[in-house]
């Protein structure tokens, strides 16, 4: 009988081919990008995050139900923040047309990266799917997206509006794909494919890591786990509203979350007691065991917790908390490894550690940052700039948000720092990029730069620019040469796709094979 | 013992070698063909093809060369693409040839393919193994369906060499071997709608046969309208429309079957070459309810052992996948774009040389002022790395089709050797004016 079954080789799962062609597509579109004219991206960038605003309600509904976790109302924020609130960003700067330098005689010519690999995550998934197809459009480069599996329906569908419309407004074909159906193989083909010019990783460490192990450019961004540090001088009342507005923002999904609050002893239970009234339940000692014990059993984050709402977590743990409540204060006294609520926590539960003095509020931030996060960012509600500047210098991350909520600070959209879905870690948080990720980051300058003897003139190159608006579809269509002048396009012949790839087939046959030899038995 | 050693040979394959490229070449024509074998070493072109792969061939010196020819487009994916090679050696631990006699796994599985991706209407396949026996069985087909016996082609058509299909094309291949039969076969002038009239106003003709656009004529291309009016003419006159599109199928006009583009649907289609994925060797007839009815009647009427061939199959399958995808057609589109633009800035370099650039999609034939201009830029040609073919029964013209996958960075090398070629062509030739 084992003669009779079908034994297929090892072979490279069947996305991967189709991963490969889609790299290869890509190649050609960002040839082509890389020769448009400013006043043409401008057009594509704001037609891709027009399509992608005007349905931003609908992806953040169906992004929470796909996946399960995060809040819409605050999804559809960032999904409208991470489309035309980042072109309005950026709107009047220029990644496209060559910047003159004339005191230092040097010319920059943007040169875009390429084939821009985009790991996306499950929870955050449509505005980051949005700010990097942005990102990419802006600067030029042809953009592949791997959503995370959890979420790949709704950034299916939002790339592909994001697609329509840009190459409706003129940008070339296949300029951003997205894999529709992403595997662990098919990701790796993706980022060790020498035509990926970057990779851009969001996502867990795991992912970042691979994605630097690649072999290709890499741009990932380690964990964060925010520790906040409320002193005597923070006005509570706001500092308390701005904390928990900030941590129950799409139930405290994103890596900008508050994890750990540290107080200052003079004011901790006022703190508290305005943390109760913005909508926190404090938990008593034996809540917050149960709330460890559920959130964190064994000591491990039970991946259940991720984005859902503080009441229905406090009922998972048997705990009866009034119905509005935005977050759970869990106050604990040690922060060291093995204690859960000093680890990122993904949900709405808020550790809580009071200090006798600022100075060791200091010490706690670091303590948290050792344990994970570091090189992302802290918070501190302070009127003390020489506290803040202590605070900063000595806490090791690239950002600190300062008398404003970390989620919507750290990401730029409440501060004045570039507007992202994705915080550089640096060197601290093993990454190649410690700022804010922005359009730069996609671009490398070819300099041209002239004799500094001042003898040697550099002439004029007002005027002068290299790229130019296509004047049609890209690529053309492929009409006969002798019949250009009648250029009909014919409608494509929309007929049932192939889906009788070879596994499938070998399915059909093993099928075939097992009645046969139910068959034969029976008989 | 070490001294005593024989040297191995130079070229070993396993289970044959040869000492030198001399020594295979002088076996080739003691054993196998002669005339070929001598005709490539006089044209300055003495190539034979060792390892391949992507759409690069290296001859034995090692020479290596873009292939742009794709013989014909068998090469469509490139050489041994690796997914088309990974089916057939998986498909080989299950499959072999297969028995025509019976229903067969992978034949059913290829037909239903086939037909979702073909025009509308086309409903049967029926499998030959070589594209030459795929059109004798749509001519056989289309005589069943209509019960006459004429078939027209047009003049210098090519169609193949076998028993029918000869008759179809030029004399040179059918006389030579008394098989022309001009009373069954007539040929009219191509793009001449009167003729074309004329040849079936007495309603004998069974099937009018067409490449959409002729091949080894050097793809001159019909006018616009021109096939779609010979498509109402069939009706007009009760004969049918056979596409053959063994060089214009799968992708290489930017859409999977170039008759498409015409709006036409025919009543038989023929693939072969590409369909084969240049290793196992295939073709097919697809042919609507109504041209198929022998399948109804006599289902044995047509027998071929290898035709379908399962391990065939399954290389068409992939293929055919390969060739639907939607980033193929993309990449098609491109390299069209790009290759018909950087063709038109060689040919403003050379206005009085390269006269004319026939093109659909990656199908291309460039025309040169001189009867044999192609021969001498296929000789530059193969000495600067790429190989392309004139056109056997119009070398003024040379035959020019890039790969459908082809990468950006290949494509510019092939266009930069290309252009050095066709300038290097040319000074040769008023070298020779100017000595005459």
């Amino acid at each position: 009988m084992s003669e009779m079954t079908y034994e297929p080789l090892m072979v490279e799962p069947a996305g991967v081919p189709r991963g490969r062609a889609m790299v290869e597509r890509a190649d050609w579109a960002a040839r082509a990008y890389a020769k448009y004219d400013v006043a043409t991206v401008n057009r594509i960038v704001d037609a891709a995050a027009s399509a992608l605003a005007a349905r931003a309600q609908e992806f953040a509904r169906d992004a929470v139900a796909e996946t399960g976790f995060g809040v819409a109302e605050h999804k559809l924020l960032k999904n409208v923040a991470c489309s035309t609130g980042i072109v309005d960003a950026y709107r009047g700067q220029d990644f496209v047309s060559p910047e003159i330098d004339e005191v230092n005689k040097i010319v920059a010519i943007p040169r875009p990266a390429g084939v821009v690999l985009a790991l996306t995550p499950s929870t955050n998934p449509v505005a980051t799917v949005s700010f990097k197809i942005i990102l990419a459009l802006m600067t030029r480069n042809a953009i592949i997206i791997s959503p995370h599996p959890m979420a790949k329906k709704v950034c299916v569908a939002a790339a592909k509006a994001m697609a329509e419309a840009a190459v409706a407004a003129g940008a070339p074909d296949g300029i951003i794909q997205i894999v529709e159906d992403p595997s662990i193989p098919l990701i790796n083909a993706l980022m060790t494919d020498e035509r990926t010019d970057v990779i851009v990783a969001t996502g867990g460490s795991p992912v970042v890591r691979s994605a630097y192990r690649s072999g290709n450019p890499a741009i990932g961004v380690g964990p964060g786990n925010v520790p906040v540090l409320v002193d005597s001088t923070a006005d509570i009342q706001k500092t308390a509203a701005r904390i928990i507005e900030s941590k129950a923002f799409d139930n405290s999904i994103l890596c900008t979350n508050e994890s750990v609050v540290i107080a200052e002893e003079a004011i901790a239970d006022k703190l508290l007691l305005a943390f109760a009234r913005e909508g926190a339940y404090v938990l008593k000692d034996e809540e917050r065991d149960a709330i460890r014990s559920t959130v964190f059993p064994e000591g491990h984050f039970n991946i259940k917790m991720v984005g859902k709402d503080a009441v229905w977590i406090a009922e998972q743990a048997g705990i009866k908390v009034p119905a509005k409540t935005r977050a759970l204060v869990a106050p604990f006294e040690l922060v060291v490894p093995e204690e859960p609520f000093a680890h990122e926590k993904l949900c709405p539960v808020l550790g809580f550690v009071r200090v006798p003095t600022a100075e060791r509020g200091i010490d706690i931030a670091r303590a948290i940052l050792r344990i994970t996060g570091a090189g992302h960012s802290a918070a501190i509600h302070s009127a003390n700039p020489e506290l803040i500047m202590k605070f900063s210098a000595a806490v090791p991350v690239l950002r600190v948000s300062v008398n404003v909520g970390n989620s919507l600070g750290a990401s730029g959209i409440q501060t004045n720092l570039p507007p992202t879905m994705t915080i550089g870690t640096g060197f601290a948080g093993r990454s190649s990029v410690g700022e804010n990720l922005q359009p730069k980051h996609l671009l490398n300058y070819t300099r041209l730069a002239y004799n500094s003897d001042v003898r040697e003139v550099m002439p004029t190159f007002a005027g002068l620019n290299p790229w130019t608006a296509p004047s049609g579809p890209v690529p053309a269509y492929p009409t006969a040469s002798n019949d250009r002048n009648n250029a009909q396009v014919p409608a494509p012949i929309h007929r049932e796709p192939i889906s009788q790839d070879v596994a499938e087939l070998r399915d059909e046959i093993r099928k075939l094979i097992v009645e046969e030899l139910h068959a034969l038995i029976k008989n | 013992m070490t001294q005593e050693q024989v040297a191995a040979p130079e070229f070993d394959y396993g289970l044959f070698s040869y000492d030198s490229k001399e020594q295979m070449l002088d076996k080739s024509k003691e054993f196998w063909n002669p005339g070929k074998t001598q005709f490539w070493i006089d044209s300055g072109v003495p190539l034979v093809i060792d390892r391949r792969e992507e759409y690069f061939i290296y001859d034995m010196s090692g020479k290596r060369l873009i292939d742009a020819h794709l013989n014909g487009g068998t090469y469509n994916l490139g050489h041994r693409n690796p997914e088309v090679v990974q089916a057939v050696t998986m498909a080989m631990q299950h499959f072999d040839i297969g028995n025509h006699h019976f229903p067969s796994l992978a034949r059913t599985a290829l037909a239903e393919a086939l037909i979702k991706t073909a025009p509308a209407g086309l409903s049967k396949v029926i499998y030959g193994s070589g594209g030459g026996e795929a059109i004798d069985i749509a001519l056989k087909t289309a005589r069943h369906a209509t019960q006459k016996r004429k078939i027209v082609s047009i003049i210098k058509a090519y169609h193949g060499h076998t028993g029918l299909a000869v008759g179809t094309g030029d004399d040179r291949f059918s006389k030579l071997f008394l098989s022309d039969r001009p009373e069954e076969f007539p040929h009219v002038p191509f793009n001449d709608l009167e003729a074309m009239e004329d040849a079936l106003r007495g309603r004998d003709v069974a099937a009018v046969i067409m490449e959409t656009i002729p091949a080894t004529y050097g793809f001159p291309l019909p006018n616009p309208g021109y096939l779609e009016a010979v498509k109402l003419l069939c009706e007009k006159y009760d004969a049918l429309y056979i596409a053959d599109e063994v060089q214009t199928g799968l992708m290489r006009t930017g859409e999977l079957w170039g008759i498409t583009k015409h709006g036409i649907t025919p009543d038989i289609l023929v693939t072969g070459k590409g369909i084969s994925g240049g290793l196992y060797p295939i073709a097919a007839v697809l042919a609507t309810e109504k041209a198929a009815g022998w399948l109804n009647e006599d289902g044995f009427g047509h027998i071929s052992t290898f035709g379908g061939a399962e391990l065939g199959c399954i290389a068409a399958l992939k293929t055919l996948e390969i060739c639907s995808r939607e980033e193929t057609r993309s990449m098609v589109h491109y390299i069209a774009d790009y290759v018909g633009m950087r063709l038109a800035e060689v040919q403003a370099t050379y206005p009085d040389w390269f006269i004319g650039i026939r093109q659909n999609g990656v199908i291309l034939g460039l025309e040169f002022a001189h009867p044999q201009g192609a021969k001498y830029v296929m000789r530059h040609l193969y000495e600067n790395g790429v190989w392309a073919i004139f056109s056997t029964l119009d070398p003024r013209v040379l035959q020019y089709k890039p790969g459908i996958l082809l990468k950006p960075e290949v494509a510019e090398e092939m266009l930069d050797r290309t252009e050095l070629a066709i300038g290097k062509a040319y000074a040769e030739i008023r070298n020779e004016r100017r000595s005459a």
